[in-house]
């Protein structure tokens, strides 16, 4: 797969952060996704660094209206393009995890419910980071974020992240997938193979995130790929109800992860152990608990 | 001239005005008109029906439809304006002709499903046109007539009928053809719209050296507004025969009258039936209807009301703490005159207004100027 910087529909200029999760899964999404396209954009950081008047870093369609209602905005578009004849144009959502799993969560089900004919990327990147780092459904047990801060009586978040992917499952939808910033080929592929077919789609992509998350700008796609090498985010899709794992964990102790982000800094030795034994548990005999 | 409910009435001149895209969630009192244009989809008259799961999701998906140029419609009411509130203002910020006909209702709490202006009311400062209608005849009339001038001046318009007065009415009604409609609404092609050929970028986020001017530009626009929907409110009126005033106020006895009450919608029925049976009496009363509540039409308000020996504005909504809505206005467009003026708030929650409320009314007119409550209490509050 070869691309030209010139041929990219997502552009510099843009104001993400040095090594921002986001900004390299919508660069990659939009590589695979080609011209025919139309974005919805839920408000998120992606938005913010995308598109401050008079400047924009997209070459294709775009729309912001607010947090929690992309996937209607795009049920709307898919529905003028159906009612004016148009079969071929990829209506696509772009929303953060905020927007997903949490406020725009029951207008999501609801397209879900009814299996509009929308791609949906969520970006996951495990907080409110547009308004600066609170948590989200989405956050990861015993992550410290402005909201689930570490005290001396609570540490961190008190609860397992939301399984949102699976909630997605339980609506039928023909096609969901988790894929990461850190495999990017992967990623293209999902895209690619989500972009030609009917109905709803969702891929929920793990962004890494370093001003949220506290890490050095260079370990982002390393980040992303230790979630999956730990057993930590499942790769993996469903297809009309079949599951395929994609990438089988490698079973890298969840130390190595939780190690460069300062999030986790303040983890006991217990806590995770209790963590790895969780993430063993799951991927033993399907009890347990992972992060994605 | 067909015999059937007001709500059926809407339904079937929306389907007439052939949008692309409807979206729509049930709520008392609109319901009806969702469901009529419900069987109207499933009848295949309307190219899309979307079974949103909320009203947030409802104005959402009639925003995207709009977006990416086709015309697009939604019906409401109350809990459930007040839900799409974000939205409102978002639709008339990014210049999304969008038409709703909101079926006027009362806001919680106490929860109370019948009709006053409250719900309308507090969506006015948010850049969408509203239009205020007396029966169901003048609803279905300025339905396409909303379209059209939507579509003009791109920017959202509401068309407010009373919950229950109009909705749930059986009466005789007349729906303009398809045939009549094309003559007098084009087909939407927008300039701007979400078009892989043309990409651009909708709904921005603006810093302090920019906001200000998209708001001020809302602003002039809606003012503006006024000429077309006189203009525009004339040719529809030669096209099908009926109109209603200059299209933003009907004046009703009002140029030798005395003394005159200011309202809004179907309560102007009543308000007419009283003026005149008082002028009968020989009595100069009279009666101005503000149609068109956003843009607000001062000049033709006060050209109308100047030199009254006592002018009194009636309204179903209020505003906690302040004089409410429509009397703040009439007042504004008054303001360089002395022309004495009442403030009457009533009918909240579906209480009637009735044409003898409406001769005491009158009859206040006729002392000092007071502000109060049509206060009917039938059962002390406990």
């Amino acid at each position: 797969m070869e691309f030209k910087r010139e041929d990219d529909l997502f552009v510099s200029g843009h104001t993400a952060c040095a090594g921002c999760g986001a900004a390299i899964i919508i660069r990659t999404v939009m590589r695979a996704l080609g011209k025919d396209t139309i974005i919805v954009n839920a408000t998120s950081c992606s938005e913010i660094f995308s598109s401050c008047y008079p400047t924009s870093a997209w070459k294709v369609p775009y729309i912001h209206v607010t947090f929690e209602n992309a996937a209607a905005v795009a049920t709307g578009i898919a529905k003028a393009l159906e009612a004016k004849g148009n079969d071929h144009t990829t209506v696509v959502v772009i929303a953060g995890d905020g927007a997903t799993y949490d406020i725009g969560f029951g207008i999501m089900s609801g397209v879900m419910e009814r299996n509009e004919n929308v791609l949906y990327i969520c970006y996951d990147n495990e907080a409110y980071m547009n308004t600066g780092i609170q948590r989200s459904g989405a956050t990861p047990y015993k992550a410290w974020t402005t909201t689930s801060q570490v005290g001396t009586v609570r540490q961190g978040k008190q609860e397992w992240k939301k399984n949102l992917t699976e909630i997605a499952r339980a609506h039928n939808i023909p096609y969901i997938a988790t894929s990461t910033a850190g495999h990017l080929i992967d990623l293209t592929k999902k895209v690619e193979k989500a972009k030609k077919i009917k109905g709803f789609r969702l891929i929920n992509v793990l962004s890494p995130c370093v001003a949220g998350w506290k890490y050095p700008p260079n370990l982002t796609v390393k980040l992303a790929q230790l979630a999956v090498d730990t057993g930590l985010w499942k790769m993996y899709e469903v297809e009309n109800g079949k599951e395929t794992i994609n990438m089988q964990p490698k079973f890298t102790p969840v130390e190595e992860y939780f190690k460069p982000q300062k999030r986790f800094k303040h983890l006991t030795k217990e806590d995770i152990e209790d963590i790895q034994n969780k993430v063993n548990d799951y991927w033993k005999n399907g009890k347990g608990e992972i992060y994605g | 001239m067909e015999t059937m409910e007001g709500s059926k009435g809407v339904a079937d001149v929306v389907v007439n005005c052939e949008p692309d895209v409807v979206a729509c969630f049930p709520i008392t009192p609109s319901t009806h008109i969702a469901e009529d244009l419900n069987k109207a989809y499933m009848d295949g008259k309307l190219k899309t029906y979307v079974t949103v799961e909320s009203e947030f999701g409802a104005i959402s998906t009639i925003v995207g439809g709009s977006a990416a140029g086709a015309r697009s419609f939604s019906t409401t009411s109350s809990q459930g304006l007040a839900l799409m509130h974000e939205v409102i203002f978002a639709a008339a910020g990014i210049r999304l002709p969008l038409v709703m006909v909101v079926a006027n209702r009362s806001l919680s709490a106490p929860l109370s499903i019948w009709n006053d202006h409250q719900d309308t009311i507090s969506e006015r400062d948010s850049g969408w046109l509203q239009l205020y209608c007396e029966t169901n005849q003048e609803v279905i009339d300025t339905v396409p007539l909303a379209f059209r001038i939507a579509e003009e001046l791109m920017l959202p318009v509401m068309v407010c009928m009373d919950g229950f007065y109009l909705t749930h009415a059986v009466e005789q009604l007349d729906i303009p053809t398809k045939e009549v409609i094309r003559k007098f609404l084009p087909p939407y092609n927008p300039k701007i719209k979400l078009d892989p050929e043309n990409p651009i970028t909708l709904g921005v986020y603006a810093k302090p050296e920019h906001y200000q001017d998209f708001r001020n530009d809302l602003d002039d626009d809606v003012h503006a507004a006024r000429e077309k929907i006189k203009e525009r409110s004339k040719e529809w009126a030669n096209i099908i025969g009926r109109g209603y005033g200059d299209g933003l106020i009907e004046k009703y006895n009002t140029d030798d009258a005395e003394r005159v009450l200011v309202a809004m919608s179907s309560v102007c029925g009543n308000i007419k039936e009283a003026v005149d049976e008082l002028r009968a009496n020989g009595e100069k009363v009279g009666l101005l209807r503000i149609k068109s509540f956003r843009p607000f039409p001062y000049d033709e308000v006060k050209k109308a009301l100047t030199g009254k020996k006592h002018v009194g504005v009636v309204e179903k909504d209020m505003s906690a703490g302040a004089f409410p809505p429509l009397y703040v206005d009439v007042a504004s467009a008054l303001y360089s005159e002395t022309v004495p003026l009442s403030s009457f708030i009533g009918g909240l929650g579906g209480r009637d207004i009735t044409v003898n409320d409406i001769k005491e009314l009158f009859k206040k007119l006729e002392n000092e100027p007071v502000r109060e409550w049509i206060l009917k209490r039938e059962l002390p509050l406990k």
